[in-house]
This record gives structure tokens, C-alpha cells and sequence, in this order.
């Protein structure tokens, strides 16, 4: 009853890709690669969206014990504001993070003259857009361990004498682990494949600012096949490092 | 009230964004009723009329389209706005459209089947400067200046690669902080103040003129773009299609193209 529309569903996931392969341009696949853009591009895109998860899991993670433990009032209300960024259209996000962050924002302006800081047009500039963009993935994933996992074993634990610290650490953070691996990946998924508020906040810059999808978007302006290539290298790196690290983070931690 | 800031902010900048789409140049008052009288002699012109248009046509086609069908009673024009080379790809793909108008020649020789193409309007590279100009920039030799912040066109796109050939015709090698992915999104990085220039195009530059101040330069010459117009040979509106055409051709239509800054090709 439910194998069908599970099929269904696999095959609406995987069909784009089937399509990808089979367009690939693979007799001109060696030469295409070997330009050095590229590894340029996946070697950014691999930073920033490494960059960009630990900045989520840094601010994300006590953000959603927040949500889930702090008892704050309104907490349905914060909850919404936290999945701005999932509703936004990317470059929105992108446009809003400049109106804050940019050289004449709300914020910026001070980062510009004070500090001399800059963030849009530089690699720490794409590392804030995709974490602004991706880190609901993590708050969300977490928030739903959190509030899944029995606040008794956090309760018994104060009684036997643990601070606030050391039971989170402790306690809370390996019940929750399969839920901080789960949005720790969606999170770094996202980041990895975040085009709109990376390009309108960052810009368009190689070895500085253009990640892979911003590579293929303007190779799909002038060469098609080459825009196929880089989806490809882009599409299969992040499967080996989703399957492998996900294999091992959770067999490791059970 | 910091939020309230910010959204007042955001939404200024969804307004320069419109502005760039939707300008309501004062040649939109070019009388329609006048003109009907002289097209409803025209035969068998009804029906919807499907054109793709270049991005850069938004403000002025949508202009153009009011007017037709004010001229025509019983047409209807509809759009698709899109890089040109998007639009190109989709008519080659079998997308049902009676016009094409497309940003450079280049992306109407790839569309195969089709009319002559007439080029109608020509389309110049200007500096875009935030008001007030606080980078203090003088002309095309600035962009060569490092301490600048310069945002450029990609040079896939058309702008970008208008940009380069003037770049590449006068010597200047830019210092760009940022290839943008489309003309827009450079015009928006000068009407936000995060760039000191960019080079966009005449048009962009009068579309959000209250944002942004245009300087021309001498080496623009170096790069004019050419707009071309053509029915297609599947159109399935082909006498509405021509009926289209002629009016972007008539005078109605150049005084529409001229208003907001294009020249004559």
C-alpha cells in the first residue's frame, strides 16, 4: 500500500538526476574538468559550506535548547521568525543581509568605520549568506530532538549535583545526537547548494566569492555542457560526503 | 523600530528593483485613441500575442503592450521576460511565441526558425554611481583603481561582455570586486551604495534614476548593443505577430523605446 507512492516518490527525486547523467557531455568530460575554475569553485563551496555549518551548529544548537527547554514566552512566535529564512526567497535574504550587514547598513556601517570590517564581496561574506540560509535546517532538526528526548534524564542528573553546563553537555547533547547529525547534514546540504543570498550578498568573484553554484549558473549562460559537468562533480561530491560521514558519525555514536 | 527600519528599508529597495522592471516613462501617455481609428483598418489582427522580450524590455514592452491593445481592440499582448539566451532556448525548445525581442544579436541567431530581424533600438554602457557619487569616480579609468569598489557584469551575459570588449578596446584592465549575473543585480549593488560603479547600461542607469546617478564616457562607442525584432515562423498568431512588430517599428513605439534611453539603432 504504501510501496507505490514510496517508489513514486524516489523515482520524482531521481529522475533530474537521471536526466543530468544522461545530457552529460561525457566524451569532453576530462577536458571540461581540467580547467582550473573548478577545483577553484568546489574547493570554495567545500569551505564555506563547512565554514557556514559551524557557525550554525555554534549559534544554532543553544538557539533550539531555547526553544525547546528555555520556557520562554511567545516561544510559537520566535519559533516563526526562526523559519524566515525558509520562506524568504534567497535573494531576499540576500538583500536583507546587505540592508544590515553591507557597507551603508543598519549594521555595517559601524563594522565599515569602526573596525574597517566589510562583509559583502569577500569568502566570510558567502559564509554568513549560507548560514543565515541554511541554519533553520539545524534549529528545526534539533528543536525536534530536543523536545522528543525525556527531560527526566536532564532532571535526574541536577538532582545528583550536575550544573546546568555539564548536564547539557552531558546528558541533553548525546541523547540528541542522531537529531544534531540529522540538521547538521540538511544544513550543510544547503549551504553547499545556496545560490541566491550568496550572489546577491557576496557577489560574483572566482577564488574569492564564486562557489559551484554560482559557477554553473553563469556556465549555463554561455555552455550548457560545462554547467551540466560542474552539477555533476557538485552533486557527487556532497553524496560521498553526506553517505560517508553520516555512516560514520552514527555508528560511531550508537 | 530597528525592524520597522529595516522593512522600510527592504521595501525601498523592492521599489528601485520595480522600478527597473515597470518604469511608467510620461511617452506611456502617447494617445491611444487616436491611433485606433487608423489600425482598425487593418484586417485580421485579434487574438492573443505571445512576446518574448528581452529583461531589459520589461518597463518599455509592457508600455508598448498597453498601447497595442489599446490600438487593436480584441488583442491581447502577453509577455515573457528573460535573459535573452533563456528566451532563445525556450523558443527553441517549442515554447508558443508570435515575437521575439532579444538583447543581442546573438541570441536571435540562435533561435532558428523565424522572420528577418530588424534591429529596432540600440542600448549604450554607462557609469552607474550611488547619488551623490561618494567614490568620487570620474570616468572609465577608476575602475582600474583597486581602493574602488567596482561591481561589473559577468562576462557570459551581455552587459559583461559589452564591458569587456570597451575594456579591452581602451586598455583599462578592471579591478571588479564582483561579476554580477545580471545587469540588475549590478544596478542594485550602486542603488544600495555597497559599489562605488558598475557598468550597466543608458536604460538601467534612467530606470532608477532616483537611486542612482548615470556618467557617460567617450569609449561607450566601443560597444553598442544592438536589439533585434522578429516574428516567428511557427507563431500561432503570425498576423498578430506582424501587427506587433510594425507597431514597435512605428513612430508610437520609437518615441515609447527613446523616452526610457534607448537610441536609435
Amino acid at each position: 500500500m504504501l510501496l507505490l507512492p514510496a517508489l513514486i516518490g524516489l523515482a520524482f527525486l531521481l529522475v533530474p538526476l537521471i536526466g543530468l547523467l544522461a545530457k552529460a557531455p561525457w566524451s569532453t568530460l576530462p577536458a571540461k574538468l581540467h580547467s582550473a575554475d573548478v577545483w577553484q569553485a568546489l574547493r570554495l563551496s567545500l569551505v564555506c559550506a563547512t565554514s557556514a555549518t559551524a557557525l550554525c551548529l555554534v549559534l544554532g544548537v543553544p538557539l533550539a535548547w531555547l526553544l525547546a527547554r528555555g520556557g520562554l514566552p511567545g516561544r510559537s512566535l520566535i519559533r516563526a521568525f526562526v523559519t524566515v529564512p525558509l520562506v524568504l526567497p534567497p535573494v531576499v535574504g540576500g538583500v536583507a543581509l546587505l540592508l544590515v550587514l553591507g557597507r551603508r547598513g543598519l549594521v555595517g556601517q559601524y563594522l565599515d568605520s569602526w573596525f574597517g570590517i566589510s562583509l559583502p564581496f569577500t569568502t566570510a561574506g558567502v559564509i554568513v549568506a549560507e548560514a543565515f540560509v541554511a541554519m533553520p535546517f539545524l534549529v528545526i532538526s534539533v528543536e525536534g530532538a530536543l523536545r522528543a528526548a525525556d527531560p527526566r534524564y536532564e532532571e535526574a542528573a541536577a538532582t545528583l549535583g550536575a550544573g546546568r553546563w555539564t548536564t547539557f553537555r552531558r546528558v541533553t547533547l548525546p541523547s540528541i545526537a542522531p537529531g544534531i547529525v540529522a540538521g547538521t547534514v540538511l544544513c550543510w546540504a544547503r549551504a553547499l547548494g545556496e545560490f541566491g543570498a550568496t550572489i546577491t550578498f557576496a557577489g560574483n568573484f572566482p577564488g574569492r566569492t564564486t562557489t559551484m553554484p554560482l559557477a554553473v549558473y553563469l556556465a549555463l549562460e554561455t555552455d550548457p555542457d560545462v554547467a551540466v559537468v560542474l552539477s555533476l562533480v557538485l552533486l557527487l561530491v556532497s553524496v560521498v560526503v553526506l553517505a560517508s560521514l553520516r555512516e560514520r558519525w552514527i555508528s560511531g555514536l550508537q | 523600530m530597528f525592524r520597522r527600519t529595516a522593512l522600510a528599508a527592504l521595501a525601498t529597495v523592492a521599489a528601485l528593483t520595480m522600478a527597473g522592471c515597470g518604469d511608467d516613462s510620461p511617452a506611456a501617455s502617447s494617445s491611444p485613441s487616436s491611433s485606433s481609428s487608423s489600425s482598425s483598418s487593418t484586417p485580421a489582427v485579434s487574438g492573443t500575442i505571445a512576446v518574448f522580450a528581452a529583461a531589459s524590455l520589461t518597463g518599455t514592452f509592457t508600455q508598448l503592450g498597453k498601447d497595442f491593445e489599446a490600438a487593436n481592440p480584441g488583442t491581447k499582448v502577453t509577455f515573457n521576460f528573460a535573459g535573452s539566451s533563456a528566451l532563445a532556448k525556450q523558443i527553441n525548445e517549442g515554447a508558443p511565441a508570435d515575437v521575439f525581442a532579444s538583447a543581442a544579436p546573438k541570441n536571435m541567431d540562435d533561435v532558428k526558425d523565424k522572420g528577418t530581424p530588424t534591429n529596432f533600438v540600440s542600448n549604450t554602457l554607462e557609469i552607474a554611481v550611488p547619488k551623490g557619487n561618494p567614490g568620487k569616480i570620474t570616468g572609465l579609468k577608476d575602475f582600474a583603481d583597486k581602493s574602488k569598489k567596482i561591481a561589473l557584469c559577468a562576462v557570459q551575459v551581455p552587459c559583461g561582455a559589452a564591458a569587456d570588449k570597451v575594456f579591452k578596446a581602451t586598455g583599462i584592465t578592471p579591478q571588479p570586486d564582483s561579476l554580477e549575473q545580471d545587469v540588475k543585480a549590478a544596478l542594485t549593488k550602486v542603488g544600495l551604495g555597497e559599489v562605488d560603479a558598475a557598468l550597466v547600461y543608458k536604460t538601467d542607469v534612467l530606470s532608477a534614476k532616483d537611486k542612482v546617478e548615470g556618467i557617460e564616457f567617450p569609449e561607450a562607442s566601443k560597444a553598442v548593443n544592438e536589439y533585434p525584432i522578429a516574428t516567428l515562423t511557427k507563431a500561432p498568431n503570425a498576423a498578430g505577430a506582424q501587427a506587433f512588430v510594425d507597431y514597435v517599428l512605428s513612430d508610437k513605439g520609437k518615441a515609447v523605446l527613446s523616452t526610457a534611453g534607448f537610441s536609435a539603432p
